[in-house]
């Protein structure tokens, strides 16, 4: 079943063709794997869907409902959500005010002026839910500026999956740090979008991690799809190949 | 302490309560021990110290500098006049019961025009808007007075329990004045806490820290921005409206931008990273101003001394430093 | 006939006092992205340290024709305060936008009552620079020459400035400077004297609006305070950082200005900041801003 689908979506950036007529389309259910090398077009694809980047042209389509021009909040509310590249926090405030935060906002609690917020203990029970599944449970009194970098990228994630998306976009969970961390990182990820039957696309360099991880992977090359398939059909596919070698196209 | 976080735990809430309940208890007993002149001054402190911490929503839990308070609380200031002269009212309630809706429409109106900005944009706008009212206020002098201003006679307070003429009224005016101004003041110390830290305080924070992830949270970012506006400006308005039966006559010297630089100036001094930096900062700056002008012809100088040393030395202002110390003197055990 | 003709030679003169002030402002913001508060300040001492020199040359019998020389000179003090209040300032620069404000306001208030000490709280007059020159008869009307004179010396100074920052390699290095301060500084630029040199000609140029205003009228504790709000509303419809805009802006207030005092008395000033508010609103960097 279809959840999330783009109708020859472009966006134009001078004379660079960030996305190029993408028709991209998401399955209920599936982790897939958006790859390609740096300015292929991944983060910009991901900016148009989620409310980021206004498109030049193309529709983009969540659960048959158009939301091309949907405003980000209105994304959010039908159940797109997505975590940053360079981790983006609340640095001041604790960590579990973060992930309070997105709960507040998904139960539409957050107007609430005449309420102590750390009084409401279904959020409570809630945001400290999140944050052990997260393994960060024993940081949650601690300002988000103060945690390492790993426990950043987790908290990032975890507070776009805090919103309980239907579809969730995860922009690079593993960069910037090492590689012991980045399996922990996706082992936990995964784990708990999976136990939360949540569908996500995350955009991803690390080719072990993606073909480890993903039902389905997308290749993106210049703002177009250049391959699309399961891992061991994008393992045999000789243009992601030559691409991922840096080696010009064959076509 | 991992296994029972879940349970919410009370015991802070109640300590800090009952510090509030000490200080204010010691606030309403200073009038036995202190002449009436200092009452005065006091309560003109608490005064400025509810214009600083409604001023401080939006700089300190909202991250937007306004220069141009000065209008909020002008414009409190005026309603009372108007209130007095044009309706005859001389009810210190009817002022707040009417004043309070005045000032909040022009928040309302105001701040939705300002919060399409943030940065320097959104203080030169307050500026540029403050200075309309301030310039009308000022030219406008058949319905304002120009800059004579206009008088305002003590009102009746508590519906006409208490009203003041004839002999020792100033004296018992004052008296009197002082725990009217005092039970405001712990109301809107009250409601402030409650409003910075519900929900809607913490989606303030978040919007200053990283305006764009609170976006990709779901916060619609300029309406929790137009709220903070119109809660802040209401209740420096309020301020006005306390401030003008004490002082007894207002000017549009109340209006004018370097007001709203000292309801900057105050805030900064006790802190705007706190929630007590406004609170302290307000009478404090009272304090000075009235002793710098008291000792010097020159005052703003040595204003204008103090301010400049603060943000060099002081960034976080007293009680952000005082914190500090407290802490690094008395490390306490984290507590969820 | 004859009115319109002062009445537009008046905006003139107003829009070039205006100009100087707003040019600094815009320059300093330019390049070292602070917003001065003080800078109204810098145009009250240049009008007081004029004022002070001229009634001192007057009593010490020098002729009224040459005390035009003592204009530059008043200008020039306060490019010389500005020389020494820039460095102090410098530290502030990386701080958060409500620092430099705040800063920038305690300078104010410095500033104002440095003035009051040294000159007192009497407005001080400069009226022989004016008086030196005619008055002249425009139809049946008259009009003093001087005003001409003030005329004259914003177009120059407009002119000037375009010169340096366009056509000299100083102004390669403001420009430099104001685009991307650490690669100025990669490339070898000596980034703390534009920061300097910037703002004592942001100061010269302050100090000199009110070197020329001040004998039309008196110097007056306060003119600064004023001044500054009418340079915001000037730099704000114009665009912060942008010379073309200051001159546009500087026309358009002045414009308006004399206009409202003939026809809307009452809310000519309020004309002027709901216009700033306007332009904030559809276009936030003003008509030529870029930042």
């Amino acid at each position: 079943m279809i959840l999330l689908q783009t109708i020859d979506l472009s966006k134009q950036f001078g004379d660079v063709h960030a996305c190029d007529r993408v028709n991209f389309t998401v399955n209920k259910g599936e982790f897939l794997s958006l790859v390609g090398s740096n300015g292929a077009g991944k983060t910009s694809l991901v900016n148009l869907i989620s409310g980021h980047l206004a498109p030049d042209s193309g529709r983009i389509l969540f659960e048959g409902t158009d939301v091309t021009f949907a405003r980000i909040h209105e994304r959010i509310r039908a159940g797109i959500a997505r975590s940053f590249q360079i981790v983006n926090l609340f640095d001041v405030l604790t960590v579990f005010d973060n992930v309070a935060l997105s709960i507040f906002s998904r139960e539409r609690k957050i107007v609430k002026i005449a309420a102590l917020a750390d009084l409401d203990r279904d959020v409570r029970r809630e945001a400290l839910d999140v944050l052990s599944q997260f393994g960060l449970a024993a940081k949650s009194a601690v300002p988000a500026g103060g945690l390492a970098q790993g426990e950043r990228k987790l908290l990032d994630v975890a507070l776009a999956y805090a919103l309980r998306p239907k579809l969730l976009f995860l922009d690079e969970p593993t960069s910037g740090v090492s590689t012991r961390e980045k399996t922990q990182i996706m082992d936990t990820v995964s784990s708990v979008v999976r136990a939360g039957a949540v569908t996500a696309v995350i955009i991803e360099h690390d080719m072990d991690v993606v073909f480890r991880y993903s039902d389905r992977i997308v290749m993106m090359h210049e703002g177009k799809f250049l391959a699309d398939g399961t891992p061991q059909e994008i393992r045999a596919n000789k243009n992601v190949a030559n691409i991922l070698l840096g080696a010009p196209l064959s076509a | 302490m991992a296994a029972d976080v879940s349970r919410v735990s009370y015991r802070p809430k109640l300590l800090l309560f009952a510090a509030a309940t000490l200080v204010l208890v010691l606030l309403a007993l200073l009038p036995l021990y202190i002449g009436l002149y200092q009452t005065q001054l006091l309560t003109y402190g608490l005064i400025a110290a509810i214009a600083a911490l409604g001023f401080n929503l939006l700089l300190g839990y909202t991250g937007l500098l306004s220069f141009g308070h000065s209008a909020f609380f002008g414009i409190g200031a005026y309603s009372v006049a108007f209130l007095l002269r044009d309706a005859g009212i001389r009810s210190m309630e009817l002022y707040i019961l009417i004043g309070l809706p005045i000032v909040a429409l022009v928040s309302a109106l105001l701040g939705y025009i300002c919060v399409r900005h943030t940065r320097i944009f959104f203080g030169i706008l307050t500026l540029a808007l403050s200075q309309v009212v301030w310039t009308l206020a000022y030219k406008f002098f058949w319905l304002t007075g120009g800059s004579d201003g206009l008088r305002v006679a003590r009102p009746d307070l508590l519906a006409g329990m208490f009203t003041f003429t004839g002999g020792g009224a100033f004296q018992r005016f004052i008296s009197a004045y002082y725990y009217y101004v005092l039970a405001v003041f712990a109301i809107c110390v009250a409601v402030m806490w409650v409003i910075v830290h519900s929900p809607f305080g913490k989606a303030l924070q978040a919007i200053r820290d990283n305006e764009t992830r609170a976006a990709f949270l779901g916060l619609r970012i300029r309406r929790f921005r137009w709220v903070a506006f119109l809660i802040s400006g209401t209740m420096t308005g309020l301020a006005g409206i306390l401030w003008v039966p004490l002082n007894g006559l207002t000017t549009p010297e109340v209006l004018y931008w370097t007001f709203s630089g000292e309801i900057v100036f105050m805030t900064l001094l006790g802190g705007f990273r706190n929630f007590t930096g406004p609170i302290v900062g307000g009478p404090l700056f009272t304090y000075l101003k009235t002793y710098a002008v008291a000792t010097t012809e020159y005052w703003q100088l040595l204003l204008g001394v103090v301010l400049v040393l603060l943000v060099m030395l002081l960034p976080t202002g007293i009680v952000g430093a005082l914190s500090v110390a407290t802490a690094k003197l008395w490390p306490k055990e984290k507590s969820a | 006939m004859s009115i319109l003709i002062i009445q537009i030679l008046n905006s003139l003169f107003y829009a070039s006092v205006l100009f100087l002030i707003a040019a600094g402002l815009s320059l300093i913001f330019g390049v070292m992205r602070i917003v001065n508060m003080a800078h109204g300040s810098f145009y009250a001492v240049g009008a007081f340290v004029t004022a002070w020199l001229v009634g001192r040359a007057i009593a010490l019998g020098v002729p009224a024709g040459w005390t035009f020389l003592l204009i530059p000179v008043g200008a020039a003090v306060v490019a010389l305060l500005g020389i020494v209040i820039e460095p102090l300032l410098r530290p502030f620069y990386r701080r958060a936008e409500e620092y430099q404000l705040l800063v920038t306001f305690g300078l104010l208030l410095i500033l104002e009552d440095v003035m009051h000490l040294l000159w007192g709280g009497l407005p001080l007059s400069a009226d022989p620079v004016m008086d030196a020159l005619p008055i002249m008869r425009i139809g049946g009307l008259v009009y003093p020459a001087y005003n001409l004179v003030v005329i004259g010396v914003g177009v120059v100074a407009a002119l000037l400035l375009w010169a340096v920052i366009y056509r000299t390699k100083f102004g390669v290095m403001l420009r430099a400077t104001s685009q991307d301060r650490r690669m100025a500084s990669a490339l070898g630029l000596n980034v703390g004297l534009v920061y300097v040199s910037a703002f004592a000609i942001g100061c010269f140029m302050a100090g000199l609006g009110g070197a020329i205003i001040v004998p039309t009228q008196t110097a007056v504790l306060g003119m600064g305070i004023d001044a500054l709000i009418l340079a915001f509303v000037v730099v704000v419809i114009g665009g912060l950082g942008s010379l073309q805009g200051a001159l546009v802006g500087a026309l358009i207030v002045s414009f308006v200005r004399t206009a409202g005092i003939q026809f809307f008395p009452e809310i000519e000033l309020a004309v002027l900041y709901l216009i700033a508010a306007v332009v904030l609103l559809v276009k936030p960097t003003g008509l030529f801003g870029t930042a």
